[in-house]
């Protein structure tokens, strides 16, 4: 096994989803934003596979890239007034904001080097084969009332949903107007 | 990079083989099922189809002639580069760019999990199936962002109606999708095949023909083909979205679409037609089971163009009443009685008899059902 | 199990250098002549009229919203799938519950017209 490409590949990876995360904050156009938000999303089901959690992985892109970013797509698309804004707030407050980033990173990289407990492993002990069926087995046994709930709140989103849908027939509008 | 570049090839050594030749025969697939969707959708129309191109201009390839226009598509592709690149003035130059390539992307990276043979695959990811399905999702915007870039009206509906179908009807393919993995057990795509056996029987067809229409059905509207190919509806809504398209770009778009096609089909015939399986042949040399695989796509190809000169389009209300009405439902449904099946009896044998009296009644039926339909 | 990704990789290296090489070869081969009619947008030949980025209609924000949630209750049964044998009837009841509380849901929306496309 050759380490040294892996690491080149996860610092690929990094440097897309560090890269793309800024093009999401600075942008002024919010299409580009998005766009920039759906290569952080593929970066970071990146890292997952990284992390031997390949259902994650999958997960990360399925739901969010395939889901959550085109929900976010049409509503930018919704409102034609936000693609064509240049998007600049005009409360600057530089040196308070440079001040909490400095001391965030500073907490961050403190909790790096000095408090986090790295679980290191060796390669032979390492995570085989897929995450699938233990999370499957976790679900179905430990954690099958939380599984339950999900359900429950997923259809209280769906009710929710409806209830806009609802409200939409009032105006009902053609497509494209 | 180019540390990165001699790494990743001494890693993979003899894997950049087959991936080149995977490539090389999906691209060279992709002209020739252009080519081929013309000849069938002539003969279906009862026209003659493109039969002037030969190779006359290399002396040893002279007889092959123009007859049969086997030249077409490479002809196409010159004229496609060859052709001015138009932006619109007001589009997005920069994801007008980008759209055909995400595209690309997402129809050639999918072929990577799909096995050829028992243990040949570009990559044998133990959640292989999963990946394909991730990777179809990022298929959505291509489509999308190429209609919002070009800044035309018809291109911005068609790529606004495109990502809704294939969001629609990505439910239904989950579904039927997982049928199948409570039929085999597995996510990988090679053992998704092997436990189908070289018995047909033990194909998910037979075990599953409920959730192989349902896929196939999907499999339709995720490659934007009729009778779902309203995103690019030429009498309404003109190219859709690649209306302001032209050149390499729009190359690109007719070569992700075509790869798709072809994706979709070998994808079909892993989860549904046993793969590389040879029927009543177990453990058959590796190039048999090439043999048969491509045999099964090439069949389930000739499917696909033949469903598109056989159906009309549907309206688009129509089209979203199939997904979330009728496809949704049916393939829960479905997954129910297979999983019942699975539960309770312990083997899915109840389901193939099942699927073959329906199936030998529905062809009892229609023979039955002939003369009637005659006097109507 | 990491190994078994890096085919990925180099196939997505692959894609991305073949499509920029092709829109590439498209640019370096074709003929450039434009003029400010052939750059204007295709409308059905006439001149353009208004914007093209007008606003949509919601019914799209809402499938989108119905396909996350629909989404989620699929990639839940993954997990559930591959295991199924191991369960018995005791999973099957378990994710028959799951779905009917979904399908609850899916009613609901249906009876509200939230799936009306007209």
């Amino acid at each position: 096994m050759n380490s040294l490409a892996y690491q080149i590949i996860f610092y690929l990876f990094a440097a897309i989803i560090v890269g793309s995360a800024a093009l999401v904050v600075i942008s002024k156009n919010i299409i580009h934003s998005a766009f920039g938000l759906l290569f952080t999303f593929f970066g970071v089901a990146a890292i997952y596979v990284y992390l031997n959690a390949d259902f994650i992985a999958v997960t990360q892109i399925v739901v969010y890239v395939g889901g959550i970013l085109v929900l976010l797509l049409f509503g930018v698309m919704l409102t034609n007034k936000i693609t064509q804004a240049d998007l600049k707030t005009e409360t600057l407050n530089p040196v308070p904001g440079l001040l909490i980033t400095l001391s965030v990173l500073a907490m961050l990289l403190y909790t790096f080097y000095f408090r986090a407990k790295w679980v290191t492993v060796p390669v032979d002990q390492q995570l085989r084969g897929t995450v699938v069926e233990p999370i499957g087995i976790a679900t179905m046994t430990t954690y099958v009332l939380p599984f339950e709930i999900v359900s429950i709140v997923l259809m209280v989103a769906l009710l929710g949903a409806a209830y806009i849908a609802r409200a939409d027939r009032k105006v009902q509008t053609k497509e494209g107007k | 990079m180019n540390a990165l570049a001699l790494l990743l090839v001494m890693e993979l050594g003899d894997r950049f083989a087959l991936m080149g030749v995977v490539l090389g025969v999906l691209l060279t697939a992709v002209a020739y099922t252009v080519y081929a969707e013309r000849r069938i959708a002539a003969f279906i129309q009862n026209r003659t189809g493109p039969d002037r191109v030969g190779f006359d201009l290399i002396p040893q390839l002279k007889f092959l002639k123009g007859a049969i226009g086997l030249g077409q598509p490479l002809a196409d592709v010159i004229k496609l580069l060859m052709k001015e690149d138009v932006v619109p003035e007001n589009a997005n130059k920069f994801v007008h760019a980008l759209a055909p390539l995400i595209s690309l992307f997402a129809a050639l990276t999918t072929i990577a999990v799909v096995p050829y043979a028992k243990g040949v695959a570009i990559a044998d990811v133990n959640i292989g199936i999963l990946y394909i399905l991730a990777i179809t999702s990022l298929g959505v915007y291509g489509i999308t962002l190429s209609g919002w870039a070009s800044n035309s009206k018809y291109s911005l509906l068609g790529g606004l109606r495109s990502s809704a179908q294939m969001i629609s009807y990505e439910l239904s393919m989950g579904l039927a999708v997982v049928s199948v993995v409570v039929l085999t057990n597995a996510l990988n795509m090679g053992e998704i095949v092997e436990s189908q056996t070289s018995n047909p029987l033990n194909w998910n067809v037979c075990r599953n023909l409920l959730g192989f229409i349902i896929f196939t059905t999907a499999a339709f509207a995720e490659t934007n083909r009729a009778p779902f190919d309203l995103p690019e509806a030429e009498q309404e809504l003109v190219g859709g979205y690649h209306t302001e398209y032209s050149s390499m770009k729009f190359a690109l778009f007719f070569l992700a679409e075509y790869a798709n096609m072809i994706v979709a089909c070998t994808v079909i015939v892993t989860l549904f037609l046993g793969g590389y399986q040879v029927p009543f042949w177990t453990d058959a040399p590796w190039f048999v089971q090439v043999g048969a695989f491509i045999t099964k796509t090439l069949f389930m190809m000739f499917v696909f163009i033949w469903v598109r000169w056989t159906l009309p389009r549907f309206k688009y209300n129509q089209l979203m009443d199939l997904g979330w009405k009728f496809m949704l439902p049916l393939g829960l449904f479905n997954l129910l009685i297979v999983a019942s099946t699975i539960v309770i009896f312990g083997n899915s044998l109840p389901l193939s008899i099942l699927n073959l009296v329906l199936v030998a009644l529905c062809v009892a039926g229609s023979f039955a059902a002939k003369p009637q339909s005659k006097m109507a | 199990m990491i190994e078994a990704y890096l085919p990925i990789f180099a196939m997505i290296v692959i894609a991305i250098v073949l499509g920029v090489l092709l829109l590439t070869l498209g640019r370096l081969l074709g003929p450039k002549r434009s003029n400010s009619e052939k750059m204007s947008t295709y409308e059905s030949g006439i001149e353009p009229v208004g914007t093209a980025k007008a606003r949509i209609s919601v019914k799209y924000y809402l499938v989108a919203m119905f396909f996350i949630i629909f989404d989620i209750e699929v990639i839940f049964m993954y997990p559930w799938a591959v295991n199924l044998r191991e369960f018995g009837v005791s999973g099957l009841v378990s994710m028959i519950t799951f779905a009917l509380l979904l399908l609850v849901g899916y009613f609901y929306i249906l009876k509200k017209g939230g799936l009306e496309w007209n």
